[in-house]
């Protein structure tokens, strides 16, 4: 904000978001037809980041959980998918909401004893919530997860007969991922869970006080945001048709912390917008492929300096007020 | 028997090493309220410009002043060069950040972590260093069955009264006394005209200098250092800090000790690969039964 001033009104008139929004879907659908096959792998991995990012946004940016440990959530899924299709056979996309349930499931048993926490303190058992989850698989309990070597073999996803194989398909099923999750939670940002949520964001005292149930939404976004891990895991899986432990380790669970603060907090379109940046930045630095984590390491420094509500923060007083009186 | 006391004083050293990091945590936190996730990496940067200085001052100050000399040259060139950063990494990357709020100066100090563990590795590469034979000193007593190393009774050593230098500094001097001040409250401190920059200023020199003797010491035990060590001790050293108590520093030392013996009697009598899980599972607990660590902050959420 600070860097801009103040942003024109007329870029929050409908049409134009509108416009907008339909330019980026023009752009994202027609993006693989013209790029190649390494930058739609590329735009693959903006479109998976960009789910991770907004499971943890419901944790982090709707109710202000501090949770450093959601790569924890991501191999739960990833291992869910591999090892039930590997040793049952189970059809990869049939894990989909299984992976989901799972990683979900696990978040409400992990996180009930613990979600009264406060900040730093979650943040540090989350932080060891995730270490544990990549130890355990690491090493290997009952020869289910592979031990370092991870799980191998995983087969191709197959939708209606069609065989899920190369870039442009993985690419098409990630971002319908993207697209029904990002509208979805838009429409739960709207309703009374999500109000809410920031309410206990801005204030959980004040938010019990009012007898909003802060227990049980805490939980439900905790769960929620696990859940949507999961779904990444099971995409991650099948396109990877192997995971390993390394994929999972506390450096990517920063990563998606970044790309929610980032992009600003609780914002949707920020969060992709996080993603897309966290994804891209190290391959646009490519060729200084040994400096470019240098940079973004000082890129983050930099832009909670001039953007510290991110670089696309929610506008929230237009849409809970001037919005709702122009929609009767 | 045998294992027991072997493992106890592996259990010591490995503490001592935690401890020494989970006072750079403990001291920032209790004074800022900020995790600073680059502490661990400027441990690492400690163990690397120690490194540096063991292998290229060896011929002229080893020549001149023997092993001894060459350690204490080593040592204070590591501390002073780490509490340099330390206060460079503040002023830089956490003083415009921290008022805007904490959730910024978190991400700004995950930034500055990912900056430093790449900037060690950009300055000395990523492979594996050692740390050679020519400037640990090697030497151990045989007493009966087992024997002491003569680097672990000084890593011990140096722990204790390092520590309990700056134990005394801060709970027995004046300016101990604005530190706590600062650190219970900022603004009243302020009032009764405590310079606050002067508080910060001397945790994040001390903090990160302790951190690099530990660094130091990690690379002369284990005769190897990477870029990456920073993570893996930062992590551990900040469940130290947890468990004794985040912001209090007999609790980071005594959090630091119990996690090193956990360590070595899991690795000992369980599993080594299991260790780690071990660790982080007893931290989960400590945190669902006794939030505040073992001498923990007394702290009532504000309303």
């Amino acid at each position: 904000m600070r860097l801009l001033g103040k942003r024109p009104t007329w870029l929050y008139k409908q049409p134009v978001r509108w416009a907008f929004l339909a330019a980026t879907i023009a752009l994202l659908l027609s993006f693989p037809f013209w790029a190649s096959r390494y930058w739609i792998d590329v735009g693959f991995y903006v479109g998976l980041y960009a789910l991770l990012g907004l499971g943890l946004n419901v944790i982090l940016g709707e109710v202000g959980l501090f949770n450093l440990g959601h790569a924890a959530f991501w191999a739960l899924g990833a291992y869910t998918t591999a090892i039930l299709n590997v040793r049952l056979g189970i059809p990869t996309l049939a894990l989909l909401p299984l992976s989901a349930l799972v990683a979900g499931g696990c978040a409400w048993l992990i996180s009930s004893p613990i979600i009264h926490l406060r900040g730093d303190y979650l943040c540090i058992v989350t932080i060891a919530l995730g270490e544990i989850v990549r130890l355990v698989l690491i090493n290997n309990p009952a020869g289910l997860t592979g031990g370092p070597n991870g799980v191998i073999g995983i087969a191709r996803p197959v939708f209606l007969g069609h065989v899920i194989r190369t870039p442009l398909d993985f690419y098409f099923l990630v971002w319908a991922m993207v697209a029904l999750c990002a509208f979805a939670l838009r429409q739960l940002q709207r309703s009374r869970i999500g109000r809410a949520w920031n309410y206990i964001r801005e204030d959980e005292i004040a938010a019990e006080a009012m007898g909003v149930d802060v227990r049980s939404l805490k939980l439900l976004a905790f769960v929620l945001g696990a859940a949507l891990a999961g779904l990444a895991g099971n995409i991650f899986a099948a396109k990877m048709r192997m995971v390993s432990p390394d994929s999972f380790t506390f450096m990517e669970s920063c990563l998606m912390f970044c790309i929610v603060l980032l992009g600003g907090m609780g914002s949707i379109p920020g969060t992709i917008l996080g993603a897309a940046l966290v994804v891209l930045f190290p391959e646009i630095f490519r060729p200084v492929a040994q400096y470019r984590l240098l940079f973004f390491g000082l890129a983050l420094a930099a832009t909670m300096y001039f953007r510290p509500g991110g670089l696309w923060p929610r506008r929230r007083a237009v849409e809970f007020t001037a919005g709702r009186a122009a929609r009767p | 028997m045998l294992t027991f006391i072997q493992q106890l004083l592996n259990g010591l050293t490995i503490g001592s090493f935690y401890a020494f990091v989970a006072l750079g945590y403990s001291l920032i936190y209790a004074i800022l309220k900020l995790i600073n996730f680059a502490h661990g990496d400027l441990f690492g940067l400690g163990a690397y410009v120690g490194y540096t200085v063991f292998v290229y001052a060896f011929g002229v100050i080893g020549g001149a002043l023997g092993l001894w000399g060459l350690l204490a040259v080593g040592f204070a060139a590591a501390a002073l060069a780490t509490a340099g950063a330390g206060l460079v990494i503040e002023r830089v990357a956490y003083r415009p950040i921290y008022p805007i709020g904490r959730l910024p100066a978190v991400v700004s100090a995950l930034g500055m972590a990912i900056f430093l563990s790449n900037l060690i590795m950009a300055v000395w590469g990523p492979r594996y260093l050692a740390y050679q034979e020519s400037f640990i000193p090697t030497g151990f007593w045989q007493i009966g069955e087992f024997r002491i190393r003569i680097l672990q009774v000084l890593i011990l050593v140096s722990a204790l009264v390092l520590l309990g230098i700056l134990y005394f500094v801060v709970e027995k001097t004046t300016f101990g006394a604005a530190i706590r001040a600062a650190a219970l409250d900022r603004e009243t401190a302020a009032l009764m005209g405590i310079d606050f920059l002067k508080v910060i200023r001397f945790a994040f020199a001390m903090g990160p200098a302790l951190g690099a003797i530990a660094g130091v010491f990690v690379g002369m035990y284990y005769r190897q250092i990477n870029f990456t060590m920073g993570w893996v001790y930062g992590l551990k050293a900040f469940t130290a800090t947890i468990m004794g108590g985040i912001g209090n520093i007999p609790g980071a030392m005594v959090g630091g000790i119990l996690l090193g013996l956990l360590e070595a009697m899991t690795a000992g009598y369980i599993s080594a690969a299991w260790k780690d899980v071990f660790v982080f599972a007893a931290l989960m607990l400590m945190l669902i039964f006794r939030p505040t660590g073992l001498l923990g902050e007394k702290v009532a959420e504000k309303v």
